[in-house]
């Protein structure tokens, strides 16, 4: 198999006999060996448990067996996923001290069920409060089109694994944007099903009312299948909704007609490079979105979600704080500092406003089916970079980078981010639909994807002469 | 809310630390201050928007 084949090209290859889980396991083993020395994107490889798992498939397909809707196709999970054996890092050094985990993360376990191979657990910004893909501890994950850029964060190391072309499907969270940034900085495909759609069990959180976990791959049907895989009711995970699955991939050669699509104006396209307006207006034109709808109060519902994840980490936190602040990430310290001094009721207030907002964007579902937003306000800065020049002005890098996707994740909205090949570096669009519609999304992706609107480029570097 | 004054930024420093019982270097302080003043200046855009009194918070308990 070529390093660039999908998912789906994979499973269809070994279920078929073409190729054996073990040989496209030992390749992907190989291409991290290689590959990972300058990305940087992962922090274990589970090269035993990855061959063990990759000959009870090929045991199984040669016993006639079925071997999964994934079969052979090697997948990591960003280091805040429990892998037994290993201690879950979620990007800090305190975690180290864990005891390894007995068991894996609930959707590391649906994905191996379907057939997938766990490679390894890939490097984030500590604590997932972050935005770079940066790490004190590990190094920053190095973006493949790139390596002198950030892949985005926090899932830093799931961009630059799926887009340096070590594995085709990875495993990430976006509390605020954590996927979605990534997906942008990095050319990728990124989905952040609904709040509560997909479990978390087995996790180390980071806010809980806005954590979600989710895919990043090369093409919407990987990430379709991937997400189908781990659909369904986890009475591990409180927040984990009691759901019957509903599968995306077989509803996505429906594409976009009779789609109502808007794009999102005002707040959404203050503080947007020419880049980011560039790729929205080409995805807007792709799909024929004329109209243009405001997101009410996105600026305060940004502010909102920052209040309520800086005091939730604190909480979280604190006993690290008061034992081990000396260890943290610096940076990550002093946020949850300052988040553990923040006046109790304006955090109440901002729960409220929060249900007021839903109501208000819900409100607004119901004359379009998907909103478009960009993903970032601009392409992937360099590594170390501390501010940014937007609408003429220098403005610090790090809280900027989460502006568009905070005010949608606030409330739990399923969003697709889809990779507009720009030249020299990609940037992402956010396709937005309402609760539980992440087929919608999905398929305005597809669409988009099968006009070469939006494709997820292949770094230089592995481009063939 | 008013923007706060330095000096005040200082006192809820301390005075949280001594109630939470979080030992701050002095080193730390004034990176310590700047992020809470961030904080509470997106905390004021949020306390200023009016809601009615019957306005739920998001998370709800079921009991």
């Amino acid at each position: 198999m070529r390093a660039w084949a999908t998912a789906g090209e994979i499973a269809a290859a070994v279920a078929g006999g073409a190729t054996s889980a073990v040989a496209v396991v030992e390749a992907a083993l190989a291409r991290i060996g290689e590959r990972d020395k300058i990305l940087n994107a992962f922090t274990a490889v589970t090269n035993e448990r990855a061959l063990a798992r990759a000959r009870a498939i090929d045991a199984d397909r040669a016993n006639g067996r079925p071997v999964g809707p994934l079969a052979g196709v090697p997948f990591a999970v960003k280091n805040l996923f429990d892998v037994a054996g290993l201690p879950t890092l979620a990007g800090s050094r305190i975690n180290r001290d864990r005891p390894p985990a007995v068991a894996d993360a609930a959707l590391v376990g649906r994905l191996e069920a379907a057939g997938a191979v766990l490679v390894g657990a890939l490097n984030m910004g500590e604590y997932a409060y972050d935005f770079t893909g940066e790490n004190v501890h590990d190094g920053p994950s190095r973006n493949p089109h790139d390596t002198s850029r950030m892949t985005g964060g926090s899932s830093g190391g799931s961009g630059g694994a799926v887009a340096g072309g070590l594995v085709p499907i990875a495993l990430g969270s976006d509390t605020n944007g954590s996927i979605r940034v990534p997906s942008s900085f990095c050319g990728l495909f990124g989905l952040k099903p609904t709040y509560g759609r997909l479990s978390r069990a087995r996790t180390f959180p980071f806010v809980a009312s806005l954590d979600h976990l989710g895919p990043l791959a090369r093409s919407v049907g990987d990430l379709a299948l991937t997400y189908d895989a781990m659909q369904g009711h986890d009475p591990d995970d409180p927040v984990c909704v009691d759901r019957p699955p509903e599968p995306a991939l077989p509803a996505l050669g429906r594409g976009s007609d009779g789609l109502r699509i808007a794009v999102a104006g005002g707040y959404f396209r203050r503080g947007a490079s020419p880049e980011a307006l560039a790729a929205l207006d080409r995805v807007a034109g792709a799909l024929g979105a004329a109209r243009e709808v405001e997101i009410p109060e996105a600026a305060r519902a940004r502010a909102a979600a920052f209040v309520i994840s800086t005091t939730e980490g604190a909480a979280l936190h604190l006993d690290r704080l008061r034992t081990r602040a000396a260890d943290f990430d610096p940076a990550v310290r002093d946020r949850l500092l300052a988040g553990a001094m923040v006046p109790a009721p304006l955090v109440v207030k901002a729960q409220k406003f929060r249900r007021w907002y839903r109501a208000q964007v819900l409100q607004l579902f119901e004359s379009v089916d998907a909103i478009l937003a960009p993903a970032t306000p601009f392409t992937a800065p360099r590594i170390g970079q501390k501010t940014m020049m937007l609408d003429g002005a220098e403005v610090p890098l790090r809280p900027n980078i989460g502006i568009f996707t905070q005010p949608i994740s606030f409330i739990g909205l399923p969003v697709v981010a889809v990779p507009v090949p720009l030249e020299p570096l990609p940037i992402g669009v956010q396709i937005i639909a309402a609760p539980w519609r992440e087929d919608i999304a999905l398929r305005i992706a597809h669409a988009l994807e099968k006009s070469k609107t939006v494709a997820a480029p292949v770094p230089p570097e592995r481009r063939a002469p | 809310m008013a923007e706060i004054e330095s000096a005040a930024l200082d006192q809820i420093v301390d005075a949280s630390a001594a109630v939470l019982g979080l030992a701050i270097e002095p080193a730390w302080k004034p990176e310590i201050r700047a992020n809470l003043a961030v904080t509470l200046r997106l905390a004021a855009m949020v306390d200023e928007f009016a809601l009615p009194d019957e306005a739920e918070p998001a998370p709800t308990f079921e009991a």
